[in-house]
């Protein structure tokens, strides 16, 4: 029961909003120390385990080049290059784009997309330049629920497209786990059992967008009303 | 061979410049804490592999330090101004997407072929890590196409490394520290002590309130490590094989193909799947860091009661 403090930790620290890293190294070293290893040791696991994790911060190796075309304009041309599709609404760039990325995810295509390449470069400022072009300035509350919208697309489609591929990580992992347990499974029987929850993914998601370009109109008719 | 470890001395590269722009930046006012944060992080990358366990664990805890007390700042905005952006946007038109869509599109395609490059019989990069390395290189060439076609001066990359990544903050490193608190997590057995409390807690005799315990438990649970990896191999024996497969008689491929897609609804939700959910509000600059997980909410838990019904009509079905 004693080791269930660092949950205890990082529940509360999230809550009182103190800083998250500071709260999970506490969270870290006070489980590590319930679960009997020594000072010491804690230090040590702790250490072990950032090193081996520095895989996921690869992915911050694409900020020079995403600084640099920022630098020479890329948002603003992604604004005006979806300013002249007059068709284009916020929903429809992101049900556009939901759909390319679960089927390229579902084809273990996982790396076309992500937050640093993808949505901070080019989806945001297109779902946010979409509704800029119909109301020309928007409320700072719209711009940041486009974004998180934005964001939120990305990972959705990713979590429930990928797991359609035969070797992708969980299903391996899926695997591994069931044939240490004496129980052997097909990839390909656990990809297709992935794709009934994949189409309620895009259907429950995808209509949930239809409804974001008319909230995005109350805020700024509410805006408009007050003097 | 190109192996994990060639990219992170890139990696460490990186960050140090990030943290020697710091240094040489007057208008940031707390420059030596972004000097010594990035830093820190630079060693961990270049040496690493080599430093003894404990030597890392006090970096990360210096990281951590700096970073919380006082905690970091940033340099004076923007490098250009909207209308400088937007005339050089005009100037440039459609080929500043070139080098943005040559990173997604190279990594698929190194992805794919690094696979079958081999020199001497040995593959030229580690083939286990294919994925990674092929996003560094893409990235490699999508800045060589970026600098040959701007021709910006040379330090530009590594300012605008530096403007974005302190824009970032903080957490651009909490992924990273949350895989640690994994490990501890492991390590102490965290995932055996909720597993037996929700084994005692809960009415497990009816094949329904079963299937619903494992969904639901599978998706709060990854909510608290934050890695649906994490709490599959735990609920699943913990729950699934003894009660669902070996009571009830259901089918183990369905019952973990929707398992693991009900522990990613909780993914969806959790802070602590910082890379996802954390970093991003970060990178778009939103005030509210659970910006994107209140989006997400409702789609998670409608898609979780989806689960729940699925599981129920598909697993005993045969």
């Amino acid at each position: 029961m004693l080791s269930l403090i660092g949950i205890l930790i990082v529940v509360v620290g999230f809550i009182l909003r103190i800083n998250p890293l500071l709260v999970v190294t506490i969270a870290g070293l006070a489980t590590g120390l319930a679960g009997g290893l020594g000072p010491l040791e804690v230090i040590a696991a702790f250490g072990k385990a950032f090193i081996t994790s520095r895989y996921v911060a690869i992915v911050w190796l694409v900020l020079p080049v995403i600084g640099l075309l920022e630098h020479a304009g890329l948002k603003e041309r992604a604004r005006t290059v979806v300013g002249r599709l007059h068709a284009a609404t916020t929903s429809r760039v992101l049900l556009v784009y939901f759909a390319l990325r679960q089927i390229t995810a579902a084809l273990g295509l996982t790396s076309l997309g992500g937050h640093a390449q993808m949505v901070r470069p080019l989806i945001a400022p297109m779902a946010e330049g979409a509704a800029e072009n119909r109301y020309r300035e928007l409320p700072e509350k719209t711009r940041f629920r486009i974004r998180a919208n934005a964001a939120a697309v990305d990972n959705i489609a990713l979590f429930f497209g990928e797991d359609i591929f035969i070797a992708i990580g969980s299903i391996l992992l899926i695997r591994g786990f069931l044939d240490q347990n004496g129980i052997q499974v097909e990839p390909t029987q656990l990809a297709i059992w992935a794709i009934p929850t994949a189409i309620c993914a895009f259907v429950i998601h995808c209509t949930r967008l239809l409804f974001l370009d008319r909230k995005i109109r109350n805020e700024i008719a509410e805006k408009a009303d007050k003097p | 061979m190109i192996t994990l470890e060639h990219i992170y001395w890139l990696t460490g590269l990186m960050m140090a410049g990030v943290s020697i722009v710091n240094w040489r930046d007057h208008s940031n006012p707390r420059r030596f804490n972004n000097t010594a944060f990035w830093g820190i992080y630079a060693v961990t990358f270049l040496v690493g592999t080599y430093l003894p366990d404990l030597v890392s664990g006090v970096l990360v805890i210096g990281m951590v330090l700096v970073a919380s007390i006082r905690g970091l700042g940033q340099g004076r905005g923007e490098s250009a101004t909207r209308d400088e952006r937007e005339a050089s946007a005009a100037r440039w038109g459609n080929k500043l997407f070139i080098p943005a869509l040559a990173i997604p599109i190279l990594t698929v395609l190194g992805t794919v072929l690094f696979k079958k490059i081999t020199i001497g019989g040995s593959p030229l990069v580690d083939v286990k890590q294919v994925t990674v390395i092929s996003l560094a290189i893409a990235t490699l060439i999508a800045l060589t196409i970026g600098l040959l076609m701007l021709r910006p001066p040379l330090s530009a990359p590594i300012r605008e490394a530096r403007r974005l990544l302190d824009a970032v903050g903080w957490a651009a490193v909490l992924p990273q520290m949350l895989a640690a608190l994994g490990a501890l997590f492991a390590i102490a057995g965290v995932g055996n002590v909720v597993s037996g409390l929700a084994q005692r807690w809960i009415p497990l005799d009816h094949p329904s309130a079963v299937i619903a315990t494992y969904a639901i438990g599978m998706a709060v649970f990854t909510m608290i490590m934050g890695n649906a990896f994490a709490a599959f191999p735990v609920m699943t024996a913990g729950i699934g094989l003894p009660l669902i497969v070996q009571k009830f008689g259901g089918d183990p491929t369905i019952m973990s193909a929707i398992g693991m897609l009900s522990g990613f609804c909780g993914t969806l939700m959790t802070p602590m799947a910082a890379n996802f959910n954390i970093v991003p509000t970060a990178l778009l600059e939103l005030p509210d860091e659970n910006a994107v997980i209140k989006v997400q909410i409702p789609t998670a838990l409608l898609l979780l009661a989806a689960n729940v019904l699925l599981m129920n009509f598909l697993v005993f079905r045969h």
